[in-house]
């Protein structure tokens, strides 16, 4: 079975995603739950850190492009930050960069949310 | 590549549950460096071999895990083919049009981005509409 985890923290109004290990088709509905989850709770402003995941395929992919539209019409925004290059270049490949935002690290991401309030 | 590999087949048999699809990566990513790929070359091959798969498990099987799929590498020194075959229902990823990728993002539309990696990533991809009665994908990267 594939390595994953997903975490969320708290800074201030923005939530961090946390994901460790292997996104694919068979853990790509625990990150669509811990979305449903911060929508739920009406937490919309969502950086996600991939520091730790080691591998995505397109369905996990698939699950920003599900919940984005629902974070920017509540004023939020999914941001990525801590990418490593080989993950990166697969968002490169589907076209991500021209309407996501990425960040070297987690803090600028979070900066940019609280420099919109 | 400093010495050549000799030519080598391998098969993998095994159940269309997305469960699976950790064995599956191992097993094209061992086959792959066996035959000299460079890591990011390996990389791409492991990532389409994931998607043809997770096709097979999404359309063929709809989710069903007890479908039975084949995947298998033949390794020939010029070329490197993986041949994934099920006995699940007809379906054609090859008819799905190449997206136009900002439309694609506003419109929400989360199936067929495997398909588009899988052409991305591999020199050929190649399908077959029930041969046997099976469905068949085949992958083909060539060695330089």
């Amino acid at each position: 079975m594939a390595d994953f985890n997903v975490q969320v923290r708290g800074v201030g109004h923005v939530s961090i995603v946390d994901l460790k290990g292997y996104l694919d088709a068979h853990t790509a509905p625990e990150l669509e739950s811990t979305f449903n989850k911060l929508i739920e709770a009406s937490n919309y402003k969502v950086v996600v850190n991939f520091d730790e995941l080691a591998y995505i395929s397109s369905a996990g992919l698939g699950v920003f492009m599900a919940y984005v539209e629902t974070m920017r019409e509540n004023n939020g925004d999914i941001k990525f930050a801590n990418m490593k290059d080989n993950v990166y270049s697969i968002f490169d490949l589907l076209g991500f960069p021209m309407l996501y935002e990425f960040f070297k690290d987690e803090v600028e991401a979070i900066e940019k949310f609280n420099n919109q309030d | 590549m400093s010495e050549k590999t000799k030519p080598f087949e391998k098969e993998l048999i095994i159940k269309s549950s997305t469960d699976n699809l950790s064995v599956i990566r191992d097993f094209a990513k061992n086959a792959a460096k066996e035959s000299g790929f460079s890591d990011d070359e390996v990389g791409k091959i492991v990532l389409a071999v994931d998607e043809a798969c997770t096709n097979v498990i999404k359309h063929a099987y709809k989710y069903a895990p007890e479908g039975e799929m084949s995947v298998k590498i033949i390794y020939d020194t010029s070329k490197f083919s993986i041949v994934i075959s099920d006995e699940g229902a007809d379906f054609d990823p090859g008819l799905i049009p190449e997206p136009n990728l900002k439309e694609y993002h506003k419109q929400k539309r989360i199936g067929g981005l495997g398909m588009f990696l899988m052409k991305k990533l591999m020199d050929e991809v190649i399908y077959r509409e029930k041969v046997n009665n099976k469905n068949e994908v085949i992958l083909v990267k060539y060695m330089v």
